[in-house]
């Protein structure tokens, strides 16, 4: 019993994580860059639900829905004034400049919010679902219906709509896409906003279980979510998935271990590793045939 | 605009790298559902030109029209919005989408066939219409070059014959005046040849569209071509009927030496 109810807690984890690597693994694949700041979107919208807090009261879905529009906006606006001027650039000048904004939001933050940590307790839904024996925390099964919905809407998109194709098309080639009359800057700007939208509802969750808000609150999640990624492999929106998810039970069963409990992170890591070792291109990325 | 009696003019077009004059006044004028042949030899410039006509580099030295209407420019996009689609020497499929898609990637643009993305993000009834009528348009135009039943298909599963169709296809798809073709029957027996030049004939007539094309097969382009100009260390050495240009001295000299 104990055991479903640590993999329940670390799929509701993982789904977390997913929807943060999610955005990593999209922007990877359709802008080809690796954007650093995505980590510090979650702070953002943190810190903008609080504010909504602080204003509205107690009107929870109101100030969720605020965090999740304002970071869609963010997201665009970052892609617009710090992205896009270097498309073409080397991608090194492109991902030092995102290190550059990921840093930006976290002084931003600091100066704004001060050094101690909020507390952001409203988001909390406490008791249990009881079932003989078993015992799941209601903001576990929230966590997992929201991610799941969230996961299967996003596959939806891609396979299905017009806007998602094109998406495709430009992550498969995006000069071809261009020629075919494909607005690439437009593609990617709706892939910054949805892997925003994506990282301000994880951080939801992310406070829900844990409501301590700081300034590096998005940096360790935003690390994780991006081994995530690359452990599903990076560029596949399936692979984040599949990544997120197993990281988020690896860590619910490594935390419940005494013995290895202190040592989850460098666990974690060290399959990021290891995978990579074996499969380098990660577990659902594909490999990149060179014609010769 | 004015009205032009040519679909594709180009005026002295030309571009340089650095010192290395790649291209230089080409001056085409190619009329309404022509098929219009560039030869030449290895590194004449073919490619560069279509590179030029569809945006991807920007002329250095003149300019081109597309039905009276000035293109340079203009960006990728925005020129095959205007009417210019193209195929690539080396394929450029969408691999690992299915054969379908990559033609509905095509018809993304068409007006036909708009839908916000609200409406697809809440999948309103009008999202599924669209849809389905993309769909059907995507399998008609399949049906014309026979990939109908490899449409469920991974583009890189396809043999090249057919990956070469499908860049036709997918082209089209795009509702181009004008369709530049880059070397669509290189690699091809000579089956697939004839097979391809009557597709060709067919699209000419079905679509009423103009082709311009990019060819090393000489007999496939005297066939198929209207008019040809042949390139040479990037300038026009011939211009004119096929068979004409093609028994010129100097190209003649330009593809087999003295």
């Amino acid at each position: 019993m104990e055991f479903i109810s640590t993999l329940l807690n670390g799929l509701s984890s993982g789904g977390t994580y997913a929807m943060i690597a999610l955005g990593y693994t999209m922007v990877y694949g359709i802008a080809k860059m690796l954007n650093f700041a995505h980590g510090d979107v979650i702070m953002v919208g943190g810190y903008i639900m609080y504010v909504m807090m602080l204003l509205l009261s107690q009107n929870v879905f109101l100030g969720i829905a605020v965090a999740v529009v304002f970071c869609v906006l963010l997201g665009i606006l970052v892609e617009r004034l710090a992205y896009r001027p270097l498309r073409g650039a080397s991608p090194l000048a492109v991902l030092i400049t995102a290190i550059g904004v990921s840093y930006l939001f976290q002084s931003l933050a600091l100066i704004v919010f001060k050094s101690s940590p909020k507390m952001l307790s409203v988001l909390q839904i406490s008791g249990a679902l009881k079932l003989g024996k078993l015992s799941v925390d209601y903001s576990t099964i929230v966590t997992l219906a929201v991610a799941a919905a969230v996961m299967t809407a996003l596959t939806l998109f891609v396979k299905k709509t017009k806007t998602g194709r094109a998406m495709v098309a430009v992550s498969e080639d995006r000069d071809a896409a261009k020629l075919m009359g494909i607005n690439v800057n437009f593609i990617i700007m709706i892939t910054f906003a949805i892997g925003s939208g994506l990282a301000a509802l994880a951080g939801v969750f992310m406070l829900m279980k844990a409501p301590s808000l700081s300034n590096t609150f998005g940096a360790m999640p935003g690390i994780k979510a991006f081994t995530a990624a690359v452990i599903g492999g990076i560029g596949s929106i399936p692979g984040a998935m599949v990544g997120g998810i197993l990281l988020g039970v690896i860590e619910a069963i490594s935390f419940k271990i005494p013995l290895i409990a202190p040592y989850t992170d460098a666990i974690e890591f060290s399959i990021l590793i290891i995978i990579l070792l074996v499969k380098p291109t990660g577990l659902l990325g594909k490999r990149r045939r060179e014609k010769v | 605009m004015t009205v032009s009696e040519f679909v594709l003019e180009t005026k002295e077009l030309g571009i340089s790298f650095g010192g290395l004059k790649a291209v230089s006044d080409v001056n085409l004028k190619i009329k309404q559902g022509e098929i219009y042949g560039l030869v030449g030899p290895n590194g004449a410039g073919k490619t560069t030109v279509f590179n030029l006509l569809t945006g991807v580099y920007q002329p250095t030295t003149g300019t081109f029209f597309l039905n009276g209407k000035e293109l340079k420019g203009f960006g990728q996009e925005r020129i095959n919005h205007e009417g210019i689609a193209r195929t690539f020497q080396n394929i450029r499929l969408f691999n690992n989408m299915t054969v379908v898609n990559n033609v509905m990637v095509g018809l993304h643009n068409n007006p036909e066939f708009k839908c916000n993305m609200l409406e697809s993000i809440f999948r309103l009834p009008k999202h599924f219409k669209v849809e389905k009528a993309m769909r059907e348009r995507a399998k008609e135009l399949l049906t014309i070059f026979g990939l109908l039943d490899e449409r469920n298909n991974l583009a890189c599963n396809l043999p090249y014959g057919k990956q070469r169709k499908l860049e036709i296809a997918r082209a089209l798809a795009t509702n181009p005046t004008l369709l530049l073709l880059d070397e669509p029957a290189a690699g091809m027996n000579p089956n697939e040849t004839e097979d391809l030049r009557k597709t060709i004939e067919i699209i000419r007539k079905q679509f009423g569209i103009t082709i311009l094309l990019i060819e090393h097969d000489l007999k496939f382009v005297s066939e198929i071509c209207d008019e040809i100009t042949v390139l040479n260390f990037g300038t026009a050495l011939a211009q004119g009927k096929a068979k004409d240009a093609l028994n010129d001295p100097e190209v003649i000299k330009a593809y087999i030496g003295k």
